[in-house]
């Protein structure tokens, strides 16, 4: 790779989300900033920041509403590109458990403006670690390949970055002809209550219709759930869609079981049943516009969750070049 | 100087400035893949091997290709990917002819 192809790029994308959950509205402005920035020829460092800005109507009929500021580092990692097989990263980093935290959680690439219920399971509630990691593809070739990724992470309590004394790892097999991918993963917070959770997912694109089947499995000592999320995407590219092909159906289904309490979770208090419809619309110039509808069912009580969103997604190098 | 004016000042130079500085990259900006190429939707076969079927393998599997870029952070882009992907050396070699053929 030249370096002529290696100008640092600033990327991520800026958004207005609101979510009315149970009655309660939220209008969410939110910027995620990415920077990536090649050092030499095998090092990189990458982050990515999440300001948000969150107003609520105060209620009780008094006017005006309430407000909070939000900012965390999602990563900030030096990346070495140490050989075929191996990356070693070291600094804050997502939890590679699962897929959902690793590869759905930025704003431009998320189908729903929430996370799946079990997201905390795993990903040590708050989807970052602090410390190193190695990972890479283990052994590849044109009908497989087998990819690892394992992790020691300490505990942080800086309030940009929060993180939990924890371990664990992932290992997947894709096969990239049939677009089928499998996997499972391990982690084991080794602070306060220690605790184990697994994980399973599953993915398959067939690459014959535009369709995603996308699963995950979490289990903890004191909850289980999963998802699985399908979408249609008409037309994969925006710049030939038509005005009916940039529409994007959308469908998630979840459950979570609860098994002891446990008020840090983030799971709900009793077993749960979600079903998330939504419709996201591709407009030109990197604007998308996610809409949603979910309805929850628990014996704590059923309720209805709406959210709409507008993200634009931004993607340039930091300089001019000549 | 507070977070909320870093947030609102932040926020004002993304929006502006990204497509300020994305025109004064037009001449260099990489056409999007799917301006090069019919749509992947469609039922056209790519190569066996080739970038274009691995950036389809393993890149859109998570999100849709960008429209455009400029070519000098193709090499960026597909490290971050090799990070992010577990993308082997002769898949990022590949992807990174595909993004950038010049």
């Amino acid at each position: 790779m030249g370096t002529a192809q290696d100008t640092p790029l600033v990327s991520g994308g800026v958004g207005f989300i609101t979510q009315t959950n149970g009655g309660n509205t939220t209008y969410l402005p939110v910027i995620s900033p990415l920077a990536a920035a090649p050092l030499g020829k095998h090092l990189l460092f990458e982050s990515r920041a999440t300001l948000v800005e969150s107003f609520s109507p105060k209620g009780n009929g008094e006017p005006g509403y309430d407000h909070s500021f939000f900012t965390g580092l999602s990563f900030a990692q030096l990346d070495y590109l140490g050989g075929k097989h191996l990356t070693v990263v070291g600094g804050e980093f997502l939890t590679p458990f699962g897929t959902y935290n690793e590869r759905l959680t930025p704003i431009w690439i998320s189908n729903f403006a929430s996370a799946p219920l079990i997201f905390s399971l795993g990903t040590m509630g708050t989807g970052s670690g602090l410390g190193g990691m190695v990972r890479g593809p283990a052994w590849s070739s044109g009908s497989v390949s087998v990819d690892y990724a394992a992790y020691f992470s300490a505990a942080s309590t800086n309030e940009q970055i929060q993180t939990q004394r924890s371990t664990g790892a992932k290992a997947e097999v894709y096969f990239p002809r049939k677009r089928l991918e499998l996997g499972t993963s391990y982690g084991r917070r080794i602070e306060r209550a220690h605790e184990n959770f697994v994980g399973a997912h599953a993915w398959w694109e067939p690459s014959e219709i535009p369709v995603k089947l996308r699963s995950e499995y979490a289990h903890g000592e004191h909850a289980q759930g999963y998802w699985v999320e399908t979408d249609f995407r008409f037309s994969r590219s925006t710049a030939m869609a038509t005005p009916l092909t940039r529409l994007e159906p959308v469908f998630r289904w979840q459950q979570t079981f609860r098994s002891s309490p446990d008020p840090n979770d983030g799971l709900p208090t009793a077993d749960a049943q979600r079903a998330d419809f939504g419709l996201d619309y591709h407009f030109p110039h990197e604007v998308r516009i996610n809409t949603s509808y979910s309805r929850q069912f628990s014996s704590t009580g059923n309720r209805n969750v709406w959210e709409t969103g507008i993200v634009y997604r931004f993607l340039f190098p930091t300089w001019r070049g000549k | 100087m507070s977070a909320r004016w870093v947030f609102l000042t932040l926020g004002l130079v993304l929006i502006t400035g990204s497509p300020v500085l994305a025109q004064n990259d037009k001449p260099a900006v990489v056409p999007a893949m799917s301006e090069r190429k019919s749509d992947p939707a469609e039922s056209r076969r790519v190569e066996e091997g080739s970038g274009e079927q691995k950036f389809q393998q393993n890149c859109s599997r998570c999100h849709h290709a960008p429209e455009g870029f400029s070519p000098r952070i193709a090499g960026t882009i597909v490290k971050h990917m090799r990070v992010r992907a577990s993308l082997s050396e002769k898949d990022a070699r590949d992807i990174l002819r595909y993004l950038n053929p010049q």
